[in-house]
Order: C-alpha cells, then sequence, then structure tokens
C-alpha cells in the first residue's frame, strides 16, 4: 500500500502547477506539453498530444459519465469513526479531519445512483486524494450499499476504481471490507444483475483484491497500474527491475484481467454499450 | 533440536535449565523443597509474563519458528489424511496445502498456508507466502468438498501473498478476489483458524467462512507491523509502535468482534507443547463443526452476508 511514497509525485491537476504562473496551465507528465486548464477539462483531462490519462476525481467522473443532473448521492457524509484510536505520527482523527477539510470529501469514495445515456444506474467513483483512496470502513460500507441499491432495485452497478488498498488506520476492519464486498457482489451476482469494474490509474492491493476484479466485464483506462502488490513492495522482493509495461492495463489486457482499454473519451458510451448488451 | 529462544523469554529459560540441573543431583542431595520453591517461582514468572506480553512479543511468538504449522496441526488432530495437490491449471503451490482428513467423527477438507521449519523447507514453501496457484489450488479443494457435502477448515498463517512479478501476472488479485467471491457462496460449513501470522490479502484469500477461530498468540491485520512501520513512520524502527497502534492480537480481534472465539494455547505459546495445542484446537472445532452442520446449506450464504457486513465502524 505505498500511496504514501507515491503521494509525493501525485499526478493531480493541483500538484502540477507549481512552476506555470496563473495556475491556468497544466503540464503534461509524460509528454511535458503545457496545456491551458480549459483545454484540458474539455478533453476530460486527457494530453491532447500523448493522449496521457491525469488522475481525476468522482466529481469529474460524475460529470464525464453520467447524464448530467441525474446524480442522487447516498450516504454523502458517512465518515470514519476511527475504530482503532490510531496515531502514528500523526492522529488519524486529525488526518481525516484535515482531509475532509482539505478536499471537501468525507472519504474515498462517492456512491448514488444516476442515468448512463438515459439507463438508470448505481454508480460508485473512488476519490485516489483522499488518503490514497484507501479503503477502510467508509468505503466498504458505501461500497456495500451501493451493491445492494443495484440488488434491490435491479439496476446494473458500475464501480471506478482509484485506491493504493487498504486503509492502514484502520487495521483489521479495513481488511474485512474485502469480505464484505465480495459477499455482497457475490449475491449481486446470483440476481444475475451486471457489475461494471472500471479500473483507473492506480487500482492497487485490497481494492483489486476484492470488487475492482469481480465485475462481469472489466474496463481500464489506458496505461493505469493495476495490480495486487505495488511494483515498490515487488522490485524488493525480487531484486530486480521490472519489466516495461508491467501492471499496467495493456499488461493486464494482454495476461487476461481485463476485458477492454478504453479511452476516457469513449468510457461512457463502452460503459453503455455493455450494459445494453447484458440486460 | 536446538531450541529458539525469543529475547523475552529468556529468563525463564535460565531458570528451567538451573532448576534441570538441580533435578540431575537432587537424589545424592536433600534439595527437594529448594526444587519446590523453585517451580512455584518459574511457574508464577511464566504466569505473568505471558499475561502481560505486549502486542509486538505475541506477533514475535506468532513467528516463532518452533510453532506447529498447518501440516502439524492436521497430523495432530485428524486420520487418514490425504494430502491433493495442484489447482488443475497451472501448478501445485507448496505453500498451500490441503487435503481430505478425518476428524473425530467428521470427514473434512483441510486446506492451509504451510511454512517451511528450516532454510532448505522454507525455499520449498516460499516461506508461506502464496502465489494465485495457491488461492486456485484452495477453491479448488473447497468446491471438491462442497460436491460431497464436507465442512472445509481453513488455517491461516502466512506473511503475506507472495509479491512476486509471475504472481502479478497470473493475477494475485483476481485469485483472491474470487475466493472471497466462491467462499461466500459455498453451500458447505467453512470454520476459519488463525493459526500463526495473518497478513493482510494473503491470509484472507482462504480466510472467509462462518465462524473465524484463533489461536491465542497470533495476529491477524490489514499489514504487518514492520511495513505499517516503514510507510507510516517511513523507517522500519517503529514497529512496537505499529503493532500496538495496529491492536492485532487476538484479544483485540475479538473484542472489534471480528473473531469469533479466542483458542487458548499451552502456557508460553503453542511451540511449548505441538500435542496440547492440536488437542485444544481439535476440540474447540468439534464443537463448532456440532453447531456448524446443523445449519441448512442455504442458510449459509446469507449468513456470510450478514457476518461480515456488521464489520466495521462508521458515523453517519
Ligand atoms: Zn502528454
Amino acid at each position: 500500500m505505498p500511496w504514501f511514497k507515491r503521494s509525493k509525485q501525485n499526478i493531480s491537476p493541483d500538484s502540477q502547477k507549481k512552476d506555470l504562473p496563473d495556475g491556468m496551465w497544466e503540464k503534461c507528465p509524460s509528454c511535458n506539453e503545457i496545456i491551458h486548464k480549459k483545454q484540458l477539462e474539455a478533453n476530460l483531462w486527457t494530453c491532447l498530444k500523448c493522449d496521457y490519462h491525469f488522475r481525476i476525481g468522482s466529481g469529474e467522473y460524475i460529470g464525464i459519465l453520467l447524464d448530467a443532473g441525474t446524480f442522487k448521492e447516498m450516504d454523502k457524509k458517512m465518515r470514519s469513526a476511527d475504530p482503532l484510536d490510531f496515531e502514528d505520527t500523526k492522529k488519524y482523527t486529525k488526518r481525516i479531519a484535515e482531509t475532509i477539510k482539505k478536499l471537501g470529501l468525507f472519504d474515498a469514495v462517492r456512491t448514488g445512483t444516476g442515468k448512463i445515456n438515459g439507463t438508470e444506474i448505481a454508480f460508485a467513483c473512488m476519490d485516489f486524494q483522499f488518503i490514497g483512496g484507501s479503503m477502510g470502513s467508509v468505503v466498504g460500507e458505501k461500497i456495500a450499499r451501493v451493491i445492494d441499491k443495484a440488488y434491490k432495485e435491479k439496476i446494473p452497478l458500475v464501480i471506478i476504481s482509484a485506491s493504493g488498498g487498504a486503509r492502514m488506520m484502520e487495521g483489521a476492519f479495513s481488511l474485512m471490507q474485502l469480505a464484505k464486498t465480495s459477499s455482497r457482489l457475490a449475491r449481486l451476482a446470483e440476481a444475475k444483475i451486471p457489475y461494471i469494474s472500471v479500473m483507473t490509474d492506480p487500482t492497487t492491493g485490497g481494492t483489486t483484491a476484492s470488487y475492482a476484479m469481480l465485475g462481469d466485464v472489466h474496463i481500464a483506462e489506458p496505461k493505469a497500474l493495476i495490480g495486487f502488490a505495488g511494483p515498490r513492495v515487488i522490485r524488493q522482493a525480487v531484486g530486480k527491475d521490472l519489466p516495461p509495461g508491467f501492471q499496467r492495463s495493456e499488461f493486464l489486457l494482454d495476461q487476461g484481467f481485463v476485458d477492454i482499454i478504453s479511452h476516457r473519451k469513449d468510457l461512457k458510451s463502452t460503459i453503455s454499450k455493455v450494459i445494453n448488451l447484458l440486460s | 533440536m536446538a531450541r529458539a529462544i525469543l529475547d523475552f523469554e529468556k529468563p525463564i529459560f535460565e531458570l528451567e535449565a538451573k532448576l534441570e540441573e538441580m533435578r540431575k543431583v537432587s537424589d545424592n542431595l536433600d534439595i527437594g523443597n529448594e526444587i519446590i520453591k523453585i517451580e512455584k517461582k518459574v511457574k508464577q514468572l511464566k504466569e505473568e509474563l505471558y499475561k502481560g506480553l505486549s502486542r509486538w512479543q505475541r506477533v514475535q511468538l506468532a513467528r516463532h519458528p518452533d510453532r506447529p504449522y498447518t501440516l502439524d496441526y492436521i497430523n495432530l488432530m485428524t486420520e487418514n489424511f490425504v494430502e491433493l495437490h495442484g489447482d488443475r491449471s497451472y501448478k501445485d503451490d507448496k505453500a498451500m496445502v490441503g487435503g481430505l482428513a478425518q476428524l473425530d467423527n467428521y470427514k473434512v477438507m483441510i486446506i492451509g498456508q504451510q511454512k517451511g521449519r528450516d532454510t532448505k523447507s522454507n525455499l520449498y514453501r516460499n516461506f508461506g507466502m502464496s502465489n494465485p496457484e495457491g488461492y486456485r489450488k484452495a477453491l479448488r479443494l473447497m468446491k471438491l468438498a462442497e460436491k460431497f457435502n464436507r465442512p472445509v477448515i481453513t488455517m491461516l498463517d502466512t506473511p503475506g501473498a507472495f509479491p512476486g512479478i509471475e504472481a502479478e501476472e497470473r493475477g494475485q488479485a483476481e485469485a483472491i478476489a474470487r475466493n472471497l467471491f466462491e467462499m461466500s457462496k459455498l453451500r458447505v460449513p467453512i470454520i476459519i483458524v488463525i493459526i500463526g501470522e495473518g497478513a493482510s490479502g494473503g491470509a484472507l484469500g482462504i480466510g472467509l467462512g462462518d465462524r473465524i477461530l484463533m489461536l491465542e498468540n497470533c495476529w491477524y491485520s490489514v499489514i504487518s507491523p514492520e511495513s505499517c512501520s516503514s510507510i507510516l513512520w517511513r523507517s522500519w524502527e517503529y514497529k512496537e509502535q505499529a503493532a500496538e497502534a495496529l491492536k492485532l492480537t487476538a484479544p483485540d480481534l475479538l473484542q472489534q468482534g471480528i473473531i469469533d472465539r479466542i483458542v487458548p494455547e499451552p502456557l508460553g505459546g503453542a511451540h511449548k507443547d505441538h500435542k496440547l495445542a492440536a488437542d485444544n484446537l481439535k476440540q474447540v472445532l468439534i464443537e463448532e463443526l456440532d453447531k456448524l452442520v446443523k445449519i441448512k446449506p442455504d442458510k449459509l450464504f446469507e449468513g456470510r452476508i450478514e457476518k461480515f457486513g456488521k464489520m466495521g465502524v462508521y458515523q453517519e
């Protein structure tokens, strides 16, 4: 779960502005192209030159994927209760409070219902910015409830993952969210309700080892990091450099764990097409 | 066999050695009373020591190199064990063992993570770290158990799923996720026992069931204290603090409502007396099986959804 180490080079639109004058420009981390924010937004936060997919959050995905004004949020204010009274270099409660204040999000996933090209779906989207998109009790419970929503309403489920894995600060509670969400998905599957899992950069650890890998159809954004162990941990364990493209979407498709790689511009139509063919 | 001695066990070993010496010469000398006094002292010291263990000390006991492993428990608890091999797709993972056995009156499928005891056997067992084929082998055996209506017992004892290049190529995450999905639905009772280290998703990959038991000196959490220290404190030096913060011992997990029952170990840990440790576990397993086999197969799935659905603490 190396979100901490990686968060320094966290490639969110917000973190790229430092050397660019008026805060209206972004630099592509892949090809160094300087792009105006308005242009980038119009291009769904993908590089105009090299198609690099910038990391974006739930707000952006809701705008991109759901029909305008159709998102009805569930459990919006559910937040962590710090069950272990956890403290490392900082108190967990403080870390949570600061993150909530900074991002205006209550935890690392938003859930609800909405329409995708007119079809009602249950929808969840993770926010990597919120403590590395880590899954603790809140993420697990909200995902479980949105699965149940799909189950009760008999509507397809779409989950957009972006996560460094389970949240350390809730210990075994976090681990048990893998079991909680997977058992709910098993019930959804018995009812033959379609579930589309979308993996974005990055999807690793406990999130991958539960709901992200349990879709009827797996869609990934190009070049997203997807895996169980993080690259740093693997490099340490095997003591050698990792092959180029290792744990990227294209590698997972070749290995047989992803069905479709979809450019963000095509994501809505791809999801919509799959849902229509299954429903 | 040379016994490994943990730092905090040293005072006891010293006293026990002294006692042993005195017993040898006691026939010629009149020191019976002295011996009885020291015996009492040793027992008292032990009880105090093991009652007051820190969480990090429990982690050390969970990893004790003399501790019984899955195959030791199987040999000590069951008869007619027939080991089964392979995932029928890629390979036989030596870090995951399993097979059919007779446990008292029950014909069961026992599956568990297996560590080695020396360098050679540890390499053979990959230090108890499974690859995807290990989880798929476990699932294959569970499906076999389901087909012939045999209860499943799984034993968790791993420092983690193997973080290797090939493990990722073959879908480590998918293999674990698939097990959680399929174990939810399995139409036979599943008892989970944490017998040593329960490290994160690697342990949980065979850890979804109807009852979760934990031996007294084990740990089970989302991450090891060392890795937690290295990520949150950015140094390997804070493992003791990390162990405290993670609240990862059997009493902690019972209090958190994550495990159902603690299985007592012999005083000083399961490694002190393998037979006694196995007898304790066997007795608890039989008690739990007696209850679980009465549940209708149709009810198991909903029961598991409810059981794991309750795990988690949040504010609304
Ligand atoms: Zn670019």
